[in-house]
């Protein structure tokens, strides 16, 4: 995802529009990476939350058979299957080597799924490991390899097409793409949706817990034709804007001039003073660390204290939250959307389906259902637009990059760009300035800064710190309630927060993984 | 080892796996490690009777893209190997606990195998300012490196950030990140470097080690001569263009329709060790100089600096007939490989412990 923002930025900078069959290619790969990523999120980094792995041993596998027949078409659900499945983890709880889920919540009274649901779940956990390697395999046919692929280039990609060669992006290539494209949507409609419906059943007391400030960010993203998808935004599937405080009667514009970071709870100093904010294309990034020297214990979050690596990036001074819920959201608001129909469509059907309004959408179980919402909607599309590449081949177009300016001899002494993406975790923008053929600025504003970054300059809180204000906690030593919060956002990496109760002391301080 | 009980076979079977997959698995370990096939039926022995050894995934300046390669394995899955090979007790990203408990199992295992449990490490190690860059539960990485690495096995570094730095080492190094090696002595250290690591090279390596009780030979950078033994472009799909002077000139031209060499595009495989071109990425489906974008030597150190631009041509490859300068980058490393693969006879690996690392001659013991 950084990739594809960079080279934007670049293109942003020198004006360079890539061909179509580029356009396509990167949108596929980003399609893949939705249709991937989402659901490893969901069963791998995020169920355990709502999933009790030893409650599956209880489970009866003629029931567990009945309701997965019961919610979905999926071939793997006979009564033998979970009863092997079931096999399998009590052999492995039986060896006493617990593995990654020794020391887990097992039990917890906020487990609400019967025995029946939770073996589905662990069934499908296992299932996802499988199927998400072979789909990926998406990104080493149009990127060479995965992870960190190796085709973005300033001007397109790298990846030749010609129906007649052996080499490149043919026609025995594209039919495995339909292959991998087709597998993961039957997946995703027949599994993820289904799961994500049946568990989100038992737990409807979190669409009202883990809101926020209710303002969302999304740049938006997969340009559906030629021409810079920075300053176009129409030509996005899925529209660039700005919800404010829940209203979804109104679509703000986006203005990249607008967005500023501040350092004011950051290890880094600004040299015009930590209580001010700076634009991407004027920001700096210098550490100034402040906190307790390690090994430590406790970690000061109060009014003058810096507690954090993330900058706290705000837009007009307000904090925004981005990933799938603002994407859905926007999307589902503006009307003129290519992608509005088929986004409008599913989160209806959704909440029909959990007999719950809008408003639903604004909390942990939104955020984690949009996910899964999103998922569908790109995985539709991107069969079609794989159908738009064969087509643009077929009109004998093979074009897959804009080479004119390859060569940085011939740009101008002086430029400046900025890319916008939307990574499966959300807004990613990088600012570039470029002089005698070498950056001579770079910033990067990432999903993770909008939403994990700490308080601002004015005392605002970032998304994650709001979200957790008033999550019930049954038990302060086992803080799963707070997990499904922070985990909903699908945080980008190991990161720390400090949930402060109101007396000040410190109750518990998590590492999110 | 812990747990004597019960091998891997047997484990297997009860978890539904038949003899003919476990077969299968075993088969395509021995071509992996590029053993004779003759050597099949000691690898399957060797799986038979192995246990779940405790593994330690540590994370530090990463990005976790070796994490995500760990999930694309396939030999055996990464399913297969938390529940039937290796007991991983801790790892960041996929463990269901969080906080003091994630930490509890970390220390769990320290405390209970001391120099018994294998440590993965994903990411660089900082040591300005008192190792302040990066810290978990209060603890600089540097201290937990040593604590926990110190303790261990053997270390197994993934991604050329573990390995020598990385990206977060690049000039100009604004933390002062170093690889595990720079930090941790006194244990085997086995390196795995690119960006990130094939994760057909870790299972592989896992497998040797149960297989052989010993870690694979390696060069003198700590590779293992199985995965970085040869050069890319030795080993490249698209050599015989190169020999022939057949090279892509711009993107999308014929020569790259065609599918010829991408050395005047840039491509450091003539630098670069690493067995991308033998077992490809993502089950085989294709590697960056497959796909039409040329090598950019992720695995050697300090790439991010030495191997940039990424797009400018390597001064001094010379064509057909005049091979032997290139040949010069890795004549030390080459000679070596030939007669020196690290094969240990099953009876005396049991008898060993992990053996010195830095060894890049082996004698071969056949029985």
């Amino acid at each position: 995802m950084h990739a594809v923002c960079s080279v934007r930025a670049v293109e942003n900078a020198l004006g360079i529009e890539i061909p179509l069959n580029a356009v396509i290619m990167r949108n596929l790969i980003e399609a893949a990476q939705y249709i991937q990523d989402h659901p490893v999120h969901f069963y791998h980094l995020h169920a355990l939350d709502w999933v009790d792995i030893v409650s599956a041993l209880s489970a009866d596998p003629a029931a567990t058979s009945d309701l997965a027949q019961s919610i979905s078409d999926w071939p793997k659900s006979s009564t033998d299957y979970f009863a092997a499945v079931q096999a399998k983890v009590k052999a492995f709880v039986e060896t006493g080597q617990l593995g990654p889920f020794a020391n887990a919540y097992w039990g917890h009274p906020a487990y609400k799924l019967p025995p029946e649901a939770n073996l589905m779940a662990v069934a499908h956990y296992l299932e996802a490991l499988d199927w998400q390697r072979d789909i990926i395999r998406i990104h080493a046919v149009l990127g060479s390899k995965n992870p960190h692929l190796q085709t973005y280039l300033v001007g397109g990609m790298a990846l030749a097409v010609d129906p007649n060669s052996p080499a490149v992006l043919n026609i025995e290539r594209i039919s495995l793409l339909t292959k991998l494209f087709t597998k993961g949507l039957e997946f995703v409609k027949q599994v993820y949706i289904p799961d994500l419906l049946a568990v989100a059943s038992f737990y409807k007391e979190w669409a009202s817990l883990g809101t926020g400030h209710g303002n969302y960010l999304a740049y938006g993203d997969f340009p559906l034709g030629v021409g810079d998808p920075t300053t176009h935004p129409e030509l996005l599937y899925l529209p660039r804007g700005i919800i404010l405080n829940k209203d979804l009667s109104t679509v703000h514009p986006v203005d990249q001039s607008k967005i500023a970071e501040y350092v004011t709870h950051s290890w880094y100093e600004y040299a015009g003073g930590d209580g001010t904010s700076l634009h991407p294309w004027e920001g700096e990034t210098r550490p100034k660390y402040t906190g307790p020297q390690p090994p430590y214990k406790f970690l000061n979050t109060g009014e003058g204290d810096k507690y954090s690596w993330l900058k706290s990036p705000r837009y007009e001074d307000q904090p925004m939250e981005v990933g799938p819920l603002a994407r859905m959201l926007v999307a589902y608001a503006s009307p003129d959307a290519p992608g509005h129909a088929s986004v409008k469509e599913k989160v209806d059907a959704v909440l029909a389906h959990l007999d719950v309004g809008p408003e639903a959408l604004f909390s942990t179980l939104g955020r984690t259902a949009a996910r899964g919402i999103e998922t569908w909607v790109i995985a539709e599309a991107a069969l079609e637009w794989l159908d738009q590449l064969t087509a643009n081949l077929k009109t004998g177009d093979l074009r897959v990059h804009s080479g004119e300016l390859w060569d940085p001899s011939k740009w101008p002494a002086q430029a400046q760009g900025f890319g916008m993406t939307e990574a499966p975790r959300g807004a990613l923008g990088h600012w570039v300035q470029i002089e005698d053929g070498h950056i001579k600025h770079y910033q990067c504003v990432v999903p993770s800064t909008w939403n994990a970054g700490p308080r601002d300059g004015n005392g605002q809180r970032g998304p994650y710190e709001a979200a957790l204000i008033g999550t019930p906690v049954a038990d302060p030593e086992q803080p799963l309630e707070i997990l499904r919060t922070v985990h909903s956002f699908d945080p980008c990496m190991a990161c720390a927060a400090h949930i402060v109760d109101a007396e000040g002391q410190e109750i518990v301080s998590i590492k999110i993984q | 080892m812990p747990n004597e009980a019960g091998g891997l076979r047997e484990t297997l079977a009860q978890r539904g796996v038949s003899r003919r997959d476990f077969l299968k698995f075993c088969s395509a370990m021995t071509a992996v490690l590029a053993l004779p096939p003759r050597y099949m039926p000691r690898v399957v022995e060797a799986l038979e009777t192995a246990t779940r050894p405790p593994l330690l995934w540590l994370e530090y300046q990463d990005c976790a893209g070796n994490t995500e390669s760990l999930l694309r394995a396939s030999k055996p899955t990464v399913a297969e190997l938390i529940l039937d090979v290796l007991s991983l007790d801790y790892h960041e990203t996929v463990m269901a606990p969080a906080g003091h408990q994630a930490e509890k199992s970390l220390m769990d295992t320290v405390e209970a195998y001391k120099g018994q449990y294998l440590v993965v490490v994903e990411g660089s190690i900082p040591t300005k300012d008192g190792g302040i860059y990066c810290t978990i539960g209060g603890h600089t990485a540097l201290d937990l490196v040593q604590e926990i690495g110190g303790n261990a096995a053997a270390i197994i570094t993934v991604g050329t950030c573990a390995a020598y730095g990385g990206i977060p080492a690049a000039a100009p190094n604004p933390t002062d990140a170093v690889g595990v090696r720079d930090v941790v002595k006194g244990v085997p250290i086995i390196n795995l470097p690119g960006c990130p690591m094939n994760v057909q090279n870790l299972t592989a390596v896992i497998v040797h080690y149960l297989t052989f009780g010993a870690w694979p030979a390696t060069d003198q950078l700590g590779r293992p001569l199985f995965a970085y033994g040869s050069r890319i472009h030795d080993d490249c799909e698209r050599r015989a263009h190169f020999d022939a002077g057949q090279f892509v000139e711009e993107w999308g031209d014929e020569g790259h329709r065609k599918g010829w060499c991408l050395y005047k595009m840039g491509c450091k495989g003539p630098e670069t060790f690493h067995n991308c071109p033998i077992v490809r990425w993502n089950d085989g489906t294709s590697w960056p100089v497959g796909a039409g974008h040329g090598c950019v030597g992720c695995s050697e150190p300090a790439f991010w600096d030495t191997m940039s631009p990424f797009y400018r041509r390597l001064p001094s490859v010379p064509g057909f007939g005049v091979e032997a300068t290139a040949d010069k980058v890795g004549l030390g490393i080459v000679a070596g490989v030939a007669g020196a693969f690290a094969l240990h006879g099953v009876a005396s690996a049991v008898r060993a412990k992990a053996r010195p690392l830095n060894k890049t001659k082996v004698e071969v013991e056949e029985e």
